[in-house]
C-alpha cells in the first residue's frame, strides 16, 4: 500500500458541531488504523466567531497538520469564503447549498460539492445534523464505508431512543448516498489497516505520563490551553488514587503542589504563561527548600493575556528567569504529543534525585492537538526512582541535618512525620540544619557553603541529560535547529529540502536547561550552516543557545502570528536564506480564521 | 500490651516542644506568649513532636516554626495556607498548624485565607494579630484601625480594617476563636481545642507589637478583653457569634466565638484519602488493569 496522506479542513462557527464531528471522524479513522493529527484554529469565544479544524490523515504515524487541504467541509458561508482558496487542485469542498455558495473564482481543479440540508433532511429543524450529513458525504468521497459512523452514532444516541438514532443514521446515509450519486470520489480510498489506534491529545498524554510517574497530587487553576490536563486528572483521580484540586489562583496552585511534594507526594501542576508568571516566586521557594515538584507551562501567544487560543514558543526566557536568584532547576520541552507522556516520568526521576523544581514547556499545538497513535506507545510501566528519601526512623541519623553539605550537593530528604528527623525547611537561606542565615544568623561563610552545595547539583543534572539529537546526514551543508513541539515539522521540512537537492539535517533540543556547553558543541561544531527555527519574535532559543555555547546561527526562521508552522514555511525560508536573500525569514500564513 | 522491650516513653510535655533556637523577637513581644501557649497545646494532645508540622509565611510571627520543636516549613509571604493545604492532603495523618501575622494572612494571603476557610481542611491557623507590619518596621496592616498613624499612613489611615472573625464565620469556618497572648492558659486551651477540632480552625490572637504599635498595647487589650465563656455565649449559634465578632470598644470579647462539629472536613469527603497518607505510598505505578481500562476509553 502506498503512503496515504490526506487532509480535511472543517470550517464553521463554534456551536455548529465541529468540536464533536472532528473527534468523530478521528475515531472512525482510529478504528480503521489510520493515523491522524489535528490542529484547531479557533477563537476565544464559546459562540460566534470562526473555527477551522485541520485533520491530516495518514497511513504512517503523523505529528503535524501538514501543508495542504484536500477536502474542505464548509458549515457556513464564512467557511466557504475563508477556505475555498486553501483547497489544492484535485481537492473538493462540501457545503450546504441552502445558504452557502462559492463567491469569486473557484480554484482550478477543485470540485464543488453542494448538498441541500433542507431536501436531504426532510426540512429537519435540527440544524446540528448538518455536520452528520456532510460527514456522510465526505466518507463516501473518501472511499470509506458508512459502517463505523453508523456504529458510533448508534452508541452515541442510544440513550435518547431509537427515533433519535434513526434520524442521525438516516441523515448520514442521505449524505453518503447523495455523494455517491453526484460527486466524484477521491482517487485513493481511505485505507483500512490492521491495528486499531487510540485517540488522544497532548494534554491527556502529559496527564497520563503523570499518572505513570506516580503523581498522587495534581492541582491547577483553569487556563487555556492547559486545562485539558486538569480535566483528565479530575476524571481519573478516584480510579487512580490521585488527589486533584482546583485552586483559587496559580500562586495557590504552585504553593499547594510544593506543600504536597514536601509531604511525600509526587506533585504536578499545569498552566499557561500568565498563570506561570504567578507561580514563579514559588518555583524559587522549591529551589530554596529543595523540594521536587513539576510545573507544566502550555504556551499560548503572549505577551499578557495575549492570544488565548493561539500558539507560540514565547515563554522560554520566562522559564529561564523564573524566580529571583540562582537555584538548580530543569527545563524540558516535549517534542511530540507522544513525547508529552514520556517526558513526565523522566523529569520526575530527575527532580526527585536532585530535589529541585522541574518545568515542562509545551504549547497549544501539542497540548490541544488531537492525534491517533499506536496504543502500544503508552508505556505504563515506568521506572520510578524517588531519590534519597528517609521515611523511617534509623539510629544512624542521630544528628540528622536536612541540608547536609555533600559532594554531590544532594542531602537525604526525611519526609515530615518521620521520627527522629524533625527539621524545618525555609525559604530564607539557612544552614545545614535549616536554621535561617538571615536576620541575626547572617553568616557569609555559611551562605557561601550552602549556595555552593545547592549549585553542585547542577553538575549532576548536566551529566545526566543527553545531548540534542541529530537526524539526517551528518555532513549536511545545512542544519535546521529547533526545540520542543516543532520536531516533526522541521523533520518533514528537512526531508522535503533533501528531496529538492538541499543537503540538510536537523538538530533538535528536548532538554533545554541546564545546557552542557561541551555536549551541545560536540553536536553543533559539525554543522556547516545553521538556521534556527522557532515560533517567537525575538529568537529566544537562538539567543539562549548563543549565550550558553557561543554558537551563532547563519539564519533564522520565526513565526509569531499565532498559527503554527507548516512544513513548507520552513522549506521556503531555508531556500531564501540559502540563496542569500535574507538572514531572517518570516513565513506568510495562508490559512486564516 | 507488650512493647517489644523498648522503654515506655513518658507523655510529652511542653518542654518537648521547645525548639533549640531562642526566638529573636523583640523583648516583650506578644509572640513569646503565643509560642508558649502552642507548646502547651501540642503537649496536651499527647502526640509527639514528629506528628506535627508548623507552617508559616513571612513576618516576625512567621519565624515561629524555627523556635518550636516540630517539623516546620517557613514558606513565602502569604502562602502558608496554600502550602499547608498541600501538606495536609499529602499526609493527613499529621497535625498541621499554620502560624503567621495579620499582614501575611489577611493582607497578601487574603485570597488563600478565604478559600482555605471555605474548604474546611483540618488545620489550625494561628494569626498573631498586632494590627501593624513589624518586620518591615511599622506600616499599616489590614487590621489597623481607622486613623492609625504609621510610617505609611503619617496622616492617619483612611481605610476600614477588616474583621477576620466575621469574615471566617461567613466564609464557612467551623472553629473561630480569639485569644490574647497576655493570657497564655486561656489561649493554649483555644489552640488545643482547635487542634482537636476536625476542620478548619482559626485562632486570631491579640499579640501586641511593643516596638511599632503604640495604640494596641498590652495595657490596651488587658483593660478591654472579656471572656465569652463568662458571658454564657453559645458557640453553636452563628448569629450570636457574628454579633460578638463585631463588638469592638471598651469591651472586646475573646474566647470561642463559633464552632460547628456537624460539617465534614475536606479530608473526610475525599475517597482517595481513605487508605492512608498519599505522600507515604510506595506502590505508585499504574496497574496493568488501570492502564488497560484507560486505553480502552481512547479506542
Amino acid at each position: 500500500m502506498g503512503n496515504y496522506d490526506f487532509a480535511i479542513g472543517m470550517g464553521g462557527a463554534p456551536g455548529q458541531g465541529i468540536e464533536s464531528s472532528g473527534p468523530l471522524l478521528l475515531r472512525i479513522c482510529a478504528r480503521r488504523g489510520i493515523y491522524a493529527f489535528t490542529y484547531s484554529a479557533y477563537q476565544s469565544l464559546i459562540r460566534g466567531g470562526h473555527t477551522f479544524l485541520t485533520m491530516r490523515l495518514s497511513s504512517e504515524p503523523v505529528a503535524n497538520h501538514g501543508d495542504k487541504i484536500d477536502l474542505v467541509i464548509a458549515l457556513n458561508q464564512d467557511a466557504m469564503d475563508k477556505h475555498l482558496q486553501n483547497v489544492v487542485p484535485g481537492g473538493a469542498i462540501l457545503y450546504n447549498s441552502d445558504n452557502t455558495k462559492p463567491e469569486g473564482d473557484v480554484p482550478e481543479g477543485v470540485q464543488l460539492c453542494p448538498l441541500s440540508f433542507k431536501e436531504l433532511s426532510n426540512n429537519s429543524r435540527n440544524r446540528i445534523m448538518l455536520n452528520t450529513l456532510l460527514l456522510g458525504a465526505a466518507l463516501n468521497m473518501l472511499g470509506a464505508g458508512l459502517e463505523q459512523l453508523e456504529n458510533i452514532l448508534t452508541i452515541q444516541f442510544q440513550r435518547k431512543g431509537q427515533a433519535v438514532v434513526d434520524e442521525n443514521v438516516g441523515i448520514a446515509r442521505a449524505g453518503f448516498d447523495h455523494a455517491a450519486e453526484h460527486f466524484t470520489p477521491f482517487p485513493t480510498s481511505l485505507p483500512m489497516q490492521d491495528k486499531p489506534l487510540a485517540v488522544t491529545t497532548g494534554n491527556d498524554m502529559m496527564a497520563m505520563g503523570g499518572a505513570a510517574a506516580g503523581v498522587k497530587f495534581y492541582c491547577a487553576y483553569p487556563m487555556s490551553p492547559s486545562t485539558g490536563v486538569l480535566h483528565w486528572m479530575a476524571a481519573n483521580a478516584r480510579d487512580l488514587g490521585i488527589m486533584v484540586r482546583q485552586v483559587e489562583d496559580e500562586i495557590g496552585v504552585a504553593n499547594m503542589a510544593i506543600g504536597a511534594a514536601h509531604g511525600g507526594c509526587r506533585a504536578m501542576c499545569a498552566t499557561s504563561g500568565g498563570g506561570f508568571a504567578l507561580m514563579t516566586e514559588a518555583i524559587g521557594s522549591a529551589g530554596m527548600m529543595e523540594i521536587p515538584v513539576v510545573m507544566i507551562n502550555v504556551q499560548r501567544g503572549g505577551p499578557s493575556t495575549g492570544l488565548p487560543t493561539k500558539t507560540e514558543q514565547g515563554d522560554l526566557w520566562q522559564l529561564l528567569g523564573a524566580s529571583q536568584g540562582d537555584f538548580p532547576k530543569i527545563i524540558v520541552a516535549p517534542t511530540s504529543i507522544v513525547d508529552g507522556f514520556d517526558v513526565i516520568p523522566e523529569i520526575f526521576n530527575l527532580v526527585d534525585k536532585y530535589q529541585c523544581p522541574g518545568m515542562v514547556l509545551s504549547d497549544l499545538t501539542l497540548s490541544m492537538g488531537y492525534t491517533n497513535i499506536d496504543p502500544d506507545l503508552i508505556k505504563w510501566d515506568q521506572k520510578i526512582d524517588r531519590g534519597e528519601v528517609i521515611t523511617e526512623d534509623n539510629d544512624s541519623d542521630e544528628n540528622y541535618q536536612r541540608f547536609k553539605i555533600t559532594e554531590s550537593g544532594i542531602s537525604p530528604r526525611a519526609l515530615p512525620g518521620t521520627p527522629g528527623h524533625v527539621h524545618v525547611v525555609a525559604t530564607d537561606d539557612h544552614d545545614e540544619d535549616g536554621v535561617l542565615i538571615s536576620d541575626e544568623f547572617t553568616n557569609p561563610h555559611k551562605r557561601r557553603d550552602i549556595m555552593e552545595k545547592r549549585q553542585r547539583k547542577m553538575d549532576g543534572i548536566m551529566a545526566d541529560l543527553p545531548a540534542p539529537t541529530l537526524t539526517g546526514p551528518e555532513d549536511a551543508d545545512l542544519t535546521l535547529v529547533g526545540w520542543g513541539s516543532t520536531d516533526s515539522l522541521i523533520e518533514e521540512a528537512a526531508s522535503l529540502l533533501r528531496a529538492e537537492g538541499y543537503s540538510t539535517n536537523h538538530v533538535h533540543f528536548r532538554w533545554l536547561y541546564p545546557m552542557d556547553e561541551e555536549k551541545v558543541n560536540q553536536v553543533l561544531s559539525k554543522c556547516k550552516r545553521a538556521i534556527v527555527v522557532e515560533c517567537n519574535y525575538t529568537g529566544q532559543f537562538a539567543r539562549f543557545l548563543r549565550g550558553e555555547t557561543g554558537f551563532k546561527a547563519n539564519g533564522h526562521i520565526r513565526k509569531y502570528d499565532g498559527e503554527p508552522f507548516m512544513p513548507h514555511h520552513i522549506v521556503d525560508g531555508a531556500k531564501e536564506i540559502e540563496a542569500g536573500k535574507t538572514e531572517l525569514y518570516i513565513p506568510y500564513q495562508e490559512i486564516v480564521v | 500490651m507488650a512493647n517489644d522491650g523498648k522503654p515506655i516513653k513518658a507523655a510529652p510535655t511542653a518542654k518537648d516542644f521547645k525548639g533549640s533556637i531562642a526566638p529573636d523577637w523583640c523583648p516583650g513581644c506578644g509572640d513569646f506568649g503565643v509560642l508558649r501557649a502552642l507548646e502547651m497545646a501540642c503537649a496536651k494532645t499527647g502526640r509527639e513532636p514528629h506528628d506535627f508540622i508548623t507552617i508559616s509565611g513571612i513576618g516576625c510571627s512567621s519565624n515561629l516554626p524555627g523556635f518550636i520543636n516540630t517539623y516546620g516549613m517557613h514558606t513565602l509571604h502569604g502562602r502558608s495556607l496554600a502550602v499547608a493545604t498541600g501538606m495536609k492532603l499529602s499526609n493527613h495523618e499529621m497535625k498541621v498548624i499554620v502560624t503567621g501575622g495579620d499582614g501575611d494572612g489577611y493582607g497578601i494571603g487574603g485570597n488563600h485565607f478565604l478559600h482555605t476557610v471555605r474548604r474546611n481542611i483540618d488545620v489550625l491557623y494561628i494569626v498573631m494579630n498586632n494590627q501593624i507590619y513589624g518586620l518591615t518596621i511599622g506600616q499599616t496592616s489590614p487590621t489597623s484601625r481607622m486613623g492609625m498613624k504609621t510610617k505609611s499612613t503619617p496622616f492617619g489611615s483612611v481605610e476600614q480594617p477588616l474583621n477576620p472573625l466575621a469574615l471566617a464565620i461567613l466564609s464557612g469556618a467551623t472553629y473561630v476563636a480569639r485569644g490574647f497572648s497576655g493570657d497564655t492558659k486561656h489561649l493554649s486551651e483555644l489552640m488545643y481545642r482547635g487542634i482537636e477540632h476536625n476542620g478548619f480552625a482559626l485562632v486570631d490572637v491579640f499579640s501586641p507589637c511593643i516596638t511599632f504599635n503604640k495604640d494596641n498595647t498590652f495595657a490596651f487589650f488587658k483593660q478591654r478583653v472579656n471572656k465569652l465563656e463568662d458571658e454564657g455565649h453559645d458557640p453553636t449559634n452563628m448569629q450570636a457569634a457574628l454579633e460578638q465578632a463585631i463588638i469592638w470598644g471598651d469591651e472586646i470579647p475573646i474566647g470561642l466565638f463559633y464552632e460547628d462539629t456537624t460539617r465534614d472536613a475536606l479530608e473526610d469527603l475525599e475517597p482517595v484519602l481513605q487508605d492512608g497518607a498519599l505522600g507515604r505510598k510506595t506502590d505508585l505505578a499504574v496497574t496493568e488493569e488501570q492502564g488497560a481500562s484507560i486505553i480502552k476509553q481512547m479506542m
